[in-house]
C-alpha cells in the first residue's frame, strides 16, 4: 500500500501526543459589516494520545466545531500551534494539509458533501483509492462497512445525495472509517442513528481506539460519551467573552 | 519538522513556478505581479468575477499571450526548470503538444469540428510522432471509452455530439498524449448541471489516476470546491487571497472573497 511507507513516519509511541494544540486563538473578521475582528477563542490547548478518545464539551456556540475545523485545517487559526502527526496545521502549506488528510487525519462531519451522481460504494471507497489501495480491495472494504452500517445493498449503486438524513450520516461514517487513520475527528457521530446503528458506530470507535487511533469528538449523546471517551475537555474555558 | 514529516508523499520540486507575471493592455492592468508554485498532482483553481484577470493570467501561463514581465518556469525533466517565455517557438509548440494541454470553455475552440471523433484524438498522437494506424485507432477507442463516449461514435464528427460529449471529447484529445500539466478555462461552463456533475467526476478520476497537475479558471465556486486542491482569488488583476480550497471558501480572510462566497445562491 502506498500509504504504508508514509504511515511509519507517523506511527507514534503510546504516550506521545498525536494531536497537540497550544495557544490557539481564532477570530472572525466580517468585512461587509464594518471590518472589525471578532475574537471568539484564545489560549486553546489540548492533546490526544494514540489509542485515546477525548470529548469536546461545552454549550452550543462555545466553539467545539470551530476548534475541530481548525484542527482539520478548514478554519484558519489566528495564532498558536496545531500539531497533528508532526505537522503544524496552523502554518502548513495546502498540499501538506491535504497529504495529512489523506493519510493521517480523518474527519466525520455532520454533513455529507459529495460529487453528485457518484455511487455510494465509490464515495466510501474514495479515501482508500486516495492512499493507493487497489480498486477491488477498496470496494470490498467499502461494501463491508456499508453492510455493517445496514445500508441496503440496492442503494450502493445510487448517489447518497437523495438518501435520508440517517442514511447519509451512516455513509459519512463508513467513508470516515474506510481508511485506518491514525487520528480521527468525529462531529456527533451517533446523532440521528437508531439504537442498532448507534451500537455499530460505537464498536467502530472502540476498534479504532484499540488499533491506536487518537480520537477527538463531539458527543451530545451522554451515554456514548461515557462509553468511548477517556477524558473531556471543556472548550468554554477557551471562549473569549463577546 | 514539517519537511521531514511529509517526505514520504510530497515531491519537493514544483512542476510550475511563476514569478512576477504582469500583463497590461495599454494603461489597463490585465494581471499584475502574480506568483505561485504548483506541485505535481496539484490542482489549483483561479476564481474571481469577470474582468478580474483570471483568463489573462491563464493565457499568459499557457503561452497564448505574451506577458510584459515575469517568469513561467516549467520542469522539463532532464533539462530542469526552464522559463517557457524564453523558449524558441518550435520548443514551445512541442511543449504544448506533449507535456501541456489546454481545455477551452467552448469545445469548438479545442476540437476540429470537420474531423471524426477518433481523428480528433488520433491527430494529437500523430503530432507527437505516432504513425501506426491500428495503434492510433486503438488508443483513440480506449480514450473515448474513458470519457464515456460509445465506441460506435468513433467515426462521427463532433458537430453531431451534444455539448457535454464535445467537452468530454476535447478532454480525451488533450489527455491522450499523457500531459503532465493541464490548463482549463471554465471547463464546465455552458453545460447542464447534470452533465457538469458527470464531467467533474471524470476529471477528478483522471487527475487522481494520471497524477495530473492542473490550473483551472472558473467563476463557479462549487466546481472548484470539488475539483481544486487550492485556490487563488483574483480581483482587479491582483491576487487577493490564496489557500486550501475549503479553507478559503469556508473561512475567507479577504473582504472580496467573503463577498464572493456570500454571493452564491444556495440551492
Amino acid at each position: 500500500m502506498a500509504g504504508g511507507a508514509a504511515m511509519g513516519i507517523w506511527a507514534k509511541k503510546k504516550d506521545q501526543a498525536m494531536i497537540e494544540l497550544s495557544g490557539v486563538a481564532k477570530s472572525f473578521t466580517l468585512y461587509n459589516q464594518g471590518g472589525a475582528a471578532i475574537p471568539v477563542m484564545a489560549g486553546a490547548a489540548l492533546s490526544v494520545a494514540p489509542g485515546e478518545c477525548v470529548a469536546l464539551t461545552g454549550a452550543s456556540g462555545a466553539g467545539k466545531s470551530t476548534l475541530m475545523r481548525m484542527i482539520h485545517g478548514n478554519y484558519l487559526a489566528a495564532s498558536g500551534r496545531i500539531v497533528v502527526g508532526g505537522l503544524d496545521v496552523a502554518a502548513a502549506e495546502p498540499r501538506e494539509i491535504l497529504a495529512l488528510r489523506r493519510h493521517v487525519l480523518g474527519y466525520v462531519s455532520q454533513f455529507l458533501r459529495v460529487v453528485p451522481r457518484v455511487p455510494t460504494l465509490d464515495v466510501v471507497a474514495e479515501p482508500l483509492l486516495a492512499v493507493g489501495v487497489p480498486v477491488e480491495a477498496a470496494r470490498d472494504r467499502a461494501a463491508a462497512l456499508l453492510a455493517r452500517l445496514n445500508i441496503p445493498r440496492p442503494l450502493w449503486d445510487l448517489s447518497p445525495t437523495t438518501f435520508s438524513g440517517g442514511e447519509q450520516q451512516r455513509v459519512n461514517i463508513a467513508r470516515g472509517f474506510a481508511h485506518d487513520y491514525p487520528a480521527l475527528l468525529l462531529d456527533e457521530p451517533t446523532a440521528s442513528l437508531d439504537p442498532g446503528n448507534r451500537e455499530v458506530v460505537l464498536e467502530l470507535i472502540e476498534a479504532a481506539k484499540a488499533r491506536g487511533a487518537a480520537i477527538l469528538g463531539i458527543f451530545h449523546d451522554a451515554g456514548a460519551r461515557a462509553r468511548v471517551c477517556d477524558r473531556e475537555v471543556d472548550v468554554s474555558a477557551f471562549a473569549v467573552a463577546p | 519538522m514539517r519537511a521531514g514529516a511529509f517526505r514520504a508523499e510530497a515531491p519537493v520540486a514544483p512542476i510550475l513556478s511563476v514569478r512576477g507575471l504582469t500583463k497590461r493592455y495599454g494603461g489597463r492592468v490585465g494581471c499584475e505581479d502574480v506568483g505561485f508554485d504548483l506541485y505535481p498532482g496539484e490542482v489549483m483553481g483561479i476564481v474571481g468575477e469577470s474582468g478580474s484577470g483570471k483568463s489573462t493570467l491563464l493565457n499568459c501561463l499557457a503561452g497564448h499571450l505574451r506577458p510584459d514581465a515575469g517568469e513561467v518556469l516549467f520542469d522539463l525533466g532532464k533539462d530542469g526548470m526552464r522559463d517557457t517565455l524564453a523558449l524558441s517557438e518550435p520548443e514551445r509548440r512541442r511543449l504544448a503538444r506533449t507535456d501541456w494541454a489546454f481545455v477551452h470553455q467552448n469545445p469548438r475552440d479545442g476540437l476540429r469540428m470537420t474531423v471524426s471523433a477518433g481523428g480528433n484524438v488520433g491527430e494529437r498522437l500523430m503530432a507527437v510522432g505516432a504513425r501506426n494506424y491500428g495503434a492510433i485507432r486503438a488508443s483513440a477507442l480506449d480514450w473515448l471509452g474513458r470519457v464515456e463516449i460509445a465506441a460506435d461514435r468513433i467515426d462521427d464528427r463532433p458537430a453531431a455530439f451534444s455539448g457535454g460529449m464535445q467537452q468530454r471529447l476535447q478532454i480525451a484529445r488533450n489527455l491522450v498524449t499523457g500531459p503532465r500539466l493541464v490548463f482549463m478555462d471554465e471547463p464546465t461552463g455552458g453545460l447542464d448541471v447534470s452533465v457538469q456533475a458527470r464531467l467533474l467526476d471524470l476529471l477528478r478520476g483522471l487527475v487522481r489516476d494520471m497524477g495530473l497537475s492542473a490550473v483551472i479558471v472558473t467563476h463557479d465556486l462549487a466546481v472548484v470546491r470539488l475539483l481544486a486542491h487550492r485556490l487563488m482569488v483574483m480581483k482587479g488583476g491582483r491576487v487577493v487571497e490564496t489557500g486550501l480550497t475549503d479553507q478559503v471558501l469556508d473561512d475567507p480572510q479577504h473582504g472580496y472573497t467573503q463577498l464572493l462566497v456570500s454571493s452564491v445562491l444556495q440551492v
